[in-house]
């Protein structure tokens, strides 16, 4: 067994088990019977033993069905020994582990849910989004594996992405999404100021980004910052509005997943971001990503649900 | 035991079990036996037979864990109500052993009970005490062996009709009936049908006064629950003795002894085989047998009853007379267990009849401290997991309420089948401006749109940040 990082301990082990056994065999074997004073008509009145000069133990015998207890217990703890794994490196006669116990609930569950969720694999994405039994499983399905960062009702958080609007990194139709989900994704911006120039360079750039988008941008220094966009314009294109086949989001719209901020904006010019998605394929198998995709594709396509189910 | 030596012998550190025979006896305890032993039998056998509202009326459902109890429906989350009835036989039982001594062991204890039915059964198989001596020590025969197989394929009988009655609390009975007749069953329900069928038949048939000498705690600490005016069987040893047999034709003798023939009668009714004239032992269950053989012999002999009978200890030593005992019954251990008792009984009944059939957790999403989103709005997620603790659906409205502004996004009403648990996500939002930065306390409000009596309210916190 892995557990042990030299044989001497499981026989340690061994020996000090099965020692231990025994010993409780023959207390129990040797103390059943004592020698003791009897008085004439045969009556015993005290088992002999003394404490503290005058404290004597009556003689209260047990009643012989709980000492055969005792000893079933170790005819029971032997058997056990010799069935399951607990003498060292023994493995037992059964060959018992807890991993492939595991593994075999596992199993049992697969083949019990398996079909259920199989039935669901065949049907289109789209269609699914509107069948109110596929929504709930995969509306419990989120709230168990993705509303830890995206937020239990899928409009997201500071750097994970709000599911429920239009704006996707990656591409938002049925297919994106569920290989998002199956292979994870990786969102890499890199340094951007060595590339911008100086710091009044970012700033201005910053203003430019911040132009695409109507907010509070200096015309001023944003005019200035076009020119040094043309480094940026290689992910988010030239007009800003992104790439979902490299995952560069789209600059133009209002939504900014780490904030709109002129400060924000210049802290990831300058220092870029590097943002994970993980990968649930190998996790949940592809039978719960299908459902998964269908709930969260119904999320920002939702019109013919029943309202009684949302 | 005499060996070689007359004072050294070796002894042996456990018994051999001397069988009981415990001779049958009619009388006012032992009617009242029989009365409980109908009363809880009938109630233990028949009540998982009947159906409230088309399902089992008693049904404690442990793969769905929901348990039902005729109107009510209990989930996990009411496992105080368990605690409480656990407080309330606890203190049941000392109030009703600081008064009545132990009645519960005597009277109404599943020990107690099955093996009176399970005697009834041997004595009309194998006869009356005597009777069944006898036939203990007859050598093996075709009669005896008959006898004894008769006896115990009715005890396997009653205990397997036992052990499936029982498990038919937790599987519904009418379904387990064709389980059983299609032999069907699943592993665990086979399991505990023989296992507790098993337990009563070894329990009831075999081990009888030894489950209560040796296996029951009770028995060990009820010093601690009596005290003098505790109410025990006891023997009147000042009217008794000195004790023995009468003759006819000597009178004298007679004068000088007391009401005590010394029949043994006492003894031989004893289920755990004590002789109670020698005053209180922990064997004694307070069955009370003795005091009926013993009533029967002094009607036989002509002297008034009494000799064995319910009394206290303080009583027997000051000669009290009955009323004497009633006025002490009122002693400040039982003004504070019937206090405690009642206090405990009524906040159990007044919760569980009041109770509002809907429960609502409000866990808030911990990944996010609070959203930022136009219009100066701060935005919080919550998860809440609703509970429809009632059979039929029901539809909620959910509301909350706590700061200035508060709302709930949305239309924030939920439909829910009977019993059914689920967890919806709902955005609260404020005004940035009258919120409070850090944590504020709000609280959501859930109601049953058709019924506004049905009103749940949960505390919970909203983040603005800072």
């Amino acid at each position: 067994m892995a557990d042990f990082t030299s044989g001497f301990w499981g026989i340690y082990i061994t020996v000090l088990t099965i020692v231990s056994v025994f010993g409780c065999a023959w207390l129990l074997w040797s103390q059943s019977t004592i020698k003791t004073a009897v008085s004439k008509d045969g009556h015993v009145e005290t088992t002999g033993h003394t404490w503290d000069e005058g404290l004597e133990e009556l003689n209260n015998p047990m009643p012989r069905w709980w000492m055969w207890l005792f000893y079933i217990t170790i005819v029971f703890g032997l058997a056990y020994l010799f069935l399951y794994p607990g003498l060292g490196a023994y493995a037992g006669k059964l060959g018992w582990a807890s991993k492939s116990q595991y593994e075999e609930e596992l199993k049992l569950a697969d083949e019990e849910y398996g079909p259920l969720f199989a039935k669901y694999q065949q049907v289109d994405i789209k269609m699914l989004a509107v069948d109110p039994q596929a929504h709930a499983i995969g509306e419990r399905l989120f709230l168990t594996y993705c509303a830890q960062c995206h937020g239990s009702d899928a409009r997201g958080n500071k750097g994970y992405p709000n599911l429920t609007d239009s704006d996707w990194l990656h591409g938002g139709e049925p297919d994106a999404i569920k290989a998002t989900i199956l292979k994870g994704r990786n969102g890499t911006m890199p340094p951007m100021s060595a590339a911008v120039g100086t710091e009044k360079d970012i700033e201005n750039v910053a203003h430019y980004v911040l132009s695409f988008s109507d907010s509070a941008a200096d015309p001023i220094k944003a005019a200035i910052g076009k020119e040094k966009f043309a480094a940026c314009a290689a992910c988010h294109g030239a007009n800003g509005k992104g790439n979902t086949a490299v995952g560069a989001p789209n600059l133009t719209d209002k939504t900014w997943l780490y904030g709109g901020s002129v400060t924000t904006i210049m802290e990831i010019i300058r220092g870029g971001r590097n943002n994970v998605m993980p990968a649930f394929a190998e996790f949940l198998g592809e039978a719960k990503v299908h459902l998964l995709s269908a709930y969260v594709w119904g999320l920002s396509n939702n019109s013919t649900l029943p309202a009684a189910s949302k | 035991m005499e060996s070689a030596s007359p004072e050294v012998a070796v002894i042996k550190m456990y018994q051999a079990r001397e069988e009981i025979y415990p001779r049958e006896i009619q009388g006012r305890y032992a009617t009242l036996r029989w009365f409980f032993v109908w009363a809880t039998q009938l109630l233990f056998y028949g009540l998982p037979w009947f159906s409230w509202n088309d399902r089992q009326a008693v049904l404690f459902d442990l793969g769905t864990r929901k348990f039902y109890i005729f109107g009510i429906v209990l989930w996990p989350q009411d496992f105080i109500y368990l605690a409480a009835l656990l407080i309330i036989s606890a203190y049941s039982l000392f109030l009703f052993t600081a008064i009545f001594g132990r009645v519960w062991c005597g009277f109404a204890c599943p020990q107690t009970v099955y093996t009176e039915i399970f005697m009834w059964i041997e004595r009309k198989i194998e006869g009356d005490r005597s009777a069944r001596i006898r036939l203990d020590r007859q050598p093996a025969s075709f009669r005896k062996f008959s006898r004894k197989l008769a006896k115990h394929m009715s005890w396997g009988a009653l205990a397997l009709w036992t052990g499936f009655t029982f498990v038919g609390y937790f599987t519904p009975i009418t379904v387990l009936a064709n389980e059983v007749s299609a032999l069907t069953l699943g592993p665990w329900e086979w399991f505990w049908v023989l296992f507790y069928s098993f337990a009563t038949y070894g329990n009831a048939g075999w081990m009888r006064e030894q489950v209560c000498k040796y296996m029951c705690p009770y028995a060990r600490f009820q010093s601690a629950m009596f005290d003098k005016d505790s109410l025990i069987i006891t023997y009147d040893a000042g009217r008794g003795e000195p004790r023995g047999a009468r003759h006819k034709d000597d009178p004298a003798t007679a004068k000088a002894l007391g009401d005590c023939i010394d029949c043994s009668m006492c003894v031989q009714v004893c289920p755990t085989g004590i002789d109670i004239r020698k005053g209180l032992q922990y064997e004694c269950i307070g069955c009370a047998a003795c005091v009926d053989a013993c009533n029967s012999v002094m009607d036989k002999i002509g002297a008034p009853r009494g000799l064995v009978r319910y009394w206290t200890d303080h009583a027997m030593t000051n000669r009290w007379t009955a009323e004497q005992i009633f006025s002490h019954m009122f002693r400040p251990r039982v003004l504070i267990y019937t206090s405690v008792l009642i206090v405990i009984v009524s906040v159990f009944f007044g919760t569980l009849l009041t109770r509002t059939p809907v429960k609502m957790d409000v866990i808030r999403d911990r990944g996010s401290m609070g959203r930022e989103i136009e219009n100066g709005m701060i935005e919080n997620v919550y998860r809440l997991q609703l509970m429809n603790t009632d059979e039929s659906a029901h539809h909620y409205r959910i509301s909350v309420s706590g700061i200035d502004s508060i709302k709930l996004q949305g239309a924030g009403e939920f439909a829910l089948n009977g019993t059914e648990s689920r967890a919806v996500a709902v955005n609260v939002r404020v005004d940035e401006a009258k919120g409070e930065k850090g944590s504020n306390k709000i609280w959501f409000t859930l109601v049953d749109i058709d019924n506004p009596d049905i009103l749940v309210k949960e505390k919970a916190v909203f983040f603005v940040p800072r």
